[in-house]
């Protein structure tokens, strides 16, 4: 990786359109003739529907069609799960059926009742008030802890016990028999709050049908346009695959939420046929924070046995995790694959076994957010580190150093196998960076002005690069995680690449760009990408799980692999030499010391043959590659955050974090440190801001606004401290593993236990996040009672 | 049922006849096709649709179409010039990648030249403080805080 493109902050190709206003995002999309759609919504979290009365709806002005889930057709099937749990008893996960629109019962707050569609939205939002629901209510459970309880209302009638499956991974008798021998046994009970995703973009859909070819159209504010495409022609909708487009233009972020096919997009499909008119929805923010999937939500034990050294004998965790109502199209593998599998972080704990226990309730579906699954294990890994440490008395540091896996590649007892890694060096370098050595100082000073000072450490793992489709199909996918990836060489020697993957805010227009452009020796102007259209590109499995560069970009990759043996042909024949006697380099197709022909004559050549070997080779410079990932790749870091807490109120503020990451080779540090910078904001939120609260008894959606869901304003956070440690992965051709998710995985563990750190000398062992002032408040306030052995609820 | 409002929108005069319960900003979205004033709530939270109404940034969405009679109306249409040239601002916000996802960035700019046109030489604290009401859930804020100071600096000169 000596090249100049390869590590260069190129500006983004994509931000001038934004900057603009000229950016389309779903919801700037109108169509000639296009209706309006407005969504009434439960306003229980559980009920049977006695009946529904939509006469008065169909009558009111503007109103061209009110459908309930009465009239979808019997063969329109309900949003699949994409993701094949088999529990401890070796039985299939329960999968109740997930419907477009309610039938018989709506199961949470904002589950959908009816679809209105009229000329205008204010016709649909009026004509929706007066369709008359008789719902009985029934009693609804929110909580996870309570989900399995005998009492609790059952969500689902084939889910005894609320329960989707229960689930193990690891060696229970080896982890039994390491903590009958341990020295010390560290125990913390956790709740991993559950969160909104909230991008800013609200989710959008444009259905359009042509009775003319009998064709669909989607537009949709989706990560991954040809699963949305799939999923709905061939389990829901039963559509012909070839005549639907699904078109997921600027999409104004998504961090998991627009991973997954909703009940909106599918059902508008289906309905614009229906009514043979476009139809248009974006949702409001409230319905956002109703419908759109959830993340985290875990209940959780978690204990680390240790040896009198304070090296890591063993881990037990058990996790109940919340599915809400429905089984979301990967929420199954969130909590388990994507999150017992990371148990092992950085260290070389030889036994680790994790069960969890997946249940439903009256909630909005929870699936991947930002991390998913990766984030809720770093939590529970070095919350129980920094808390050993503190028992022991070892420091953070040392702690961690003692137990950091130095030899790679490295097989962990929860099924991974890293491939490459310096743990000591992230940390080291970390610590220098936030000025570890000067805490002491800063500390006592703060004392002085009545301020607790903390700091707080996370050293994390993630697996990325979704993913090795044999392992991934082993554990329950429905479907491989290929990649693919097309690039088109044009007559005048410019490109145009298409990508399977997608970008919502990545940068993927210029960091593609820059692979491209770098391995062909052409400009970063000279290369476009075009993502996210079915119509455009041929397959993709989107974007999620830091896959794009390391699945996507490898893809692309391929491609040019090929696109560069066949110009070495076809420059062979023109320089009259064999092709082992071609090299390229540098753009040009050379032999020997004297004789070259450009990248751009070799286009040309390709496509306009009069002097071209035609019995051999066929004309054109267009390829295609797909590629499917040996192993994950495994991104790692170290994060130190520090804080401040004012007794008096309760109130933290940061003052610094610090992220040492290491993400292989970068192409776009840039790029790659406004990922970091965004991450760390959502994990620094998790810990100390959001949380998504339904009321334990109604069920109802307390955070449903930007008023009661807190998230991080520009004045809430510091400026961040970002570096980088860098060993290439080593199984794909760019060395690289992924940066998207790394801030939000960090994050919520080093705020946390800076915070508790802060709170210790008081006895203060633990807080739960959100550690909003109350909370810390009342920390405080026990401690200073005499009784802080609680953690805080 | 409708009203008529008449107003200068980036510099060109308009007319639209409107609902009256119609917002400035889907007057400016569904009537004018001016699609980079965005919405992201229903509560004045997030800033998404920030323009300038008589040279003051507001947020599109908490006022009322007919409130903006006779007004003279700034969207980010209207920011870059003529032929296309960024405006330091916007140019700031590209050179230290103080835009990811693009979503909130109208609002982001229309709210950063608000706080030059008080602050002409903003410190981090005015920043920050300056874009309380604007949400982004993609940069952590740092690249548009360094972005806005660079964006204050370029438009001195």
């Amino acid at each position: 990786m000596t090249s100049s493109l390869i590590g260069s902050r190129v500006e983004r190709k994509e931000d001038y359109r934004f900057l603009t206003g000229s950016g389309t995002y779903t919801s700037d999309v109108s169509l000639q003739g296009q209706l309006h759609a407005y969504f009434l919504r439960s306003p229980h979290a559980h009920a049977r529907i006695r009946r529904i009365d939509t006469s008065k709806a169909k009558a009111a002005p503007g109103v061209v069609g009110v459908f309930t889930g009465a009239d979808l057709p019997e063969s329109v099937g309900g949003l699949p799960c994409g993701w094949l749990i088999t529990d401890v008893n070796a039985r299939p996960m329960k999968e109740p059926k997930h419907p477009l629109l309610a039938q018989g019962k709506v199961r949470y707050v904002g589950d959908h009742v009816a679809l209105v569609v009229a000329e205008t939205l204010s016709q649909a939002k009026d004509a929706a008030e007066s369709i008359e629901v008789d719902y009985e209510v029934l009693p609804a459970v929110v909580d996870a802890a309570r989900a399995r309880k005998p009492d609790s209302p059952l969500v689902h009638d084939d889910a005894p016990e609320n329960t989707c499956y229960v689930w193990a991974l690891g060696d229970d008798s080896a982890v039994n028999k390491a903590f009958a021998q341990a020295a010390h046994v560290t125990r913390l009970e956790f709740i991993n709050n559950r969160l909104v995703p909230n991008a800013i973009e609200p989710r959008a859909a444009v259905a359009s049908y042509s009775r003319g070819d009998d064709s669909y159209t989607l537009y949709v504010a989706n990560q991954n346009p040809h699963v949305e495409r799939l999923l709905m022609s061939a389990f829901v909708l039963g559509l012909p695959e070839h005549r639907v487009r699904v078109i997921s233009p600027d999409v104004g972020g998504g961090f998991g939420s627009k991973i997954f096919l909703y009940a909106e997009e599918t059902v508008l499909t289906w309905a614009s046929r229906e009514l043979n008119r476009p139809i248009k929805w974006t949702a409001e923010r409230v319905e956002s924070f109703m419908s759109d999937a959830h993340g985290r939500d875990h209940v959780t034990v978690a204990e680390l046995a240790l040896d009198r050294d304070g090296r890591f004998l063993a881990m037990r965790v058990k996790t109940t995790a919340n599915m809400g109502a429905y089984l979301s199209t990967f929420a199954s593998c969130v909590p388990t694959i994507l999150y017992a599998t990371l148990l092992a972080g950085q260290y070389t704990t030889p036994a680790i076994y994790c069960e969890v226990t997946a249940v439903f309730t009256n909630t909005a579906p929870v699936d991947a957010y930002r991390g998913a699954g990766r984030p809720e294990a770093t939590y529970v890994v070095e919350r129980l580190v920094s808390t050993a440490a503190r028992e022991m008395k070892l420091t953070d540091a040392e702690i961690r150093r003692r137990n950091f896996i130095t030899q790679f590649p490295y097989q962990t007892p929860v099924a991974l196998c890293y491939d490459t890694g310096n743990y000591d060096a992230t940390l080291t370098a970390a610590m220098k960076l936030a000025d570890v050595g000067g805490f002491e100082a800063r500390r006592a000073e703060a004392a002085t002005r009545g301020k607790l000072r903390g700091l707080g450490y996370a050293t994390y793992i993630e697996a990325c690069g979704l993913a090795p489709s044999n392992i991934a199909g082993a554990l329950g996918a429905r479907a491989g995680l290929y990649e693919a990836g097309e690039v088109r060489v044009h007559p005048t020697g410019k490109v145009t690449v298409f990508t399977g993957s997608h970008s919502h805010g990545q940068g993927h227009e210029t960091t593609f760009a820059q692979v491209v452009a770098d391995r062909l020796g052409i400009g970063v102007a000279d290369v476009e990408v075009v993502h996210g259209d079915t119509g455009r590109v041929l397959f993709g499995m989107g974007t999620y799980g830091s896959r794009s560069i390391a699945v996507g970009g490898t893809a692309i990759m391929k491609a040019l692999d090929k696109v560069i043996a066949k110009g070495r042909k076809i420059a062979a024949y023109l320089m009259e030499t064999s092709e082992e006697n071609v090299e390229f380099r540098d753009g040009k197709f050379t032999v020997g010391a004297d004789k070259s022909k450009s990248f751009g004559e070799i286009a040309l050549a390709a496509y306009v043959p009069h002097h071209y070997p035609l019995e051999t080779l066929e004309p054109g410079l267009n390829e295609l590659a797909f590629y499917d990932p040996t192993n994950f790749t495994f991104p790692a870091g170290s994060h130190i955050c520090e804080v401040e807490i004012d007794p008096e109120t309760g109130t933290t503020t940061v003052i610094d974090f610090t992220a040492v990451d290491d993400f292989g080779n970068v192409v776009n540090p840039m790029i790659v440190e406004g990922q970091v910078h965004g991450g760390l904001a959502q994990g620094i939120g998790q810990a100390l801001m959001e949380s998504c609260v339904y009321d334990r008894d109604s069920g109802q959606l307390v955070t449903a606004s930007y008023m009661d869901y807190v998230m991080p304003r520009a004045h809430d956070l510091p400026s961040f401290r970002v570096a980088y440690e860098v060993t290439p992965c080593t199984h794909n051709p760019l060395g690289v593993k992924g940066c998207g998710e790394a801030g939000a995985i960090g994050a919520p563990a080093a705020v946390v236990n800076a915070v508790v750190d802060a709170l210790s000398p008081l006895g203060v062992r633990d807080i739960e996040m959100p550690a909003t002032p109350q909370r810390i408040w009342r920390a405080i306030r026990d401690a200073n009672a005499g009784a802080p052995a609680q953690p805080v609820r | 049922m409708g009203l008529t409002v008449s107003a200068i929108v980036n510099g060109k005069p308009v007319t639209a006849e409107v609902d009256p319960r119609t917002l400035l900003s889907d007057l400016l979205r569904e009537h004018l096709r001016l699609t980079g004033t965005h919405i992201g709530c229903d509560t004045s939270q997030c800033g998404a649709c920030m323009i300038h109404l008589d040279g003051r940034a507001v947020k599109a969405c908490s006022v009322l179409a007919v409130q903006a009679q006779g007004a003279e109306i700034l969207t980010i249409e209207g920011v870059a010039s003529a032929n296309g040239e960024l405006h330091p601002m916007q140019a700031a916000f590209k050179q230290h990648h103080g835009l990811q996802c693009g979503f909130c960035t109208p609002g982001m700019i229309m709210m950063a030249l608000d706080i030059v046109k008080r602050h002409p030489d903003p410190s981090e604290n005015d920043i920050r403080a300056g874009l309380a009401g604007n949400f982004c859930r993609c940069t952590g804020y740092h690249n548009i805080v360094n972005a806005v100071k660079a964006g204050a600096q370029a438009m001195k000169q």
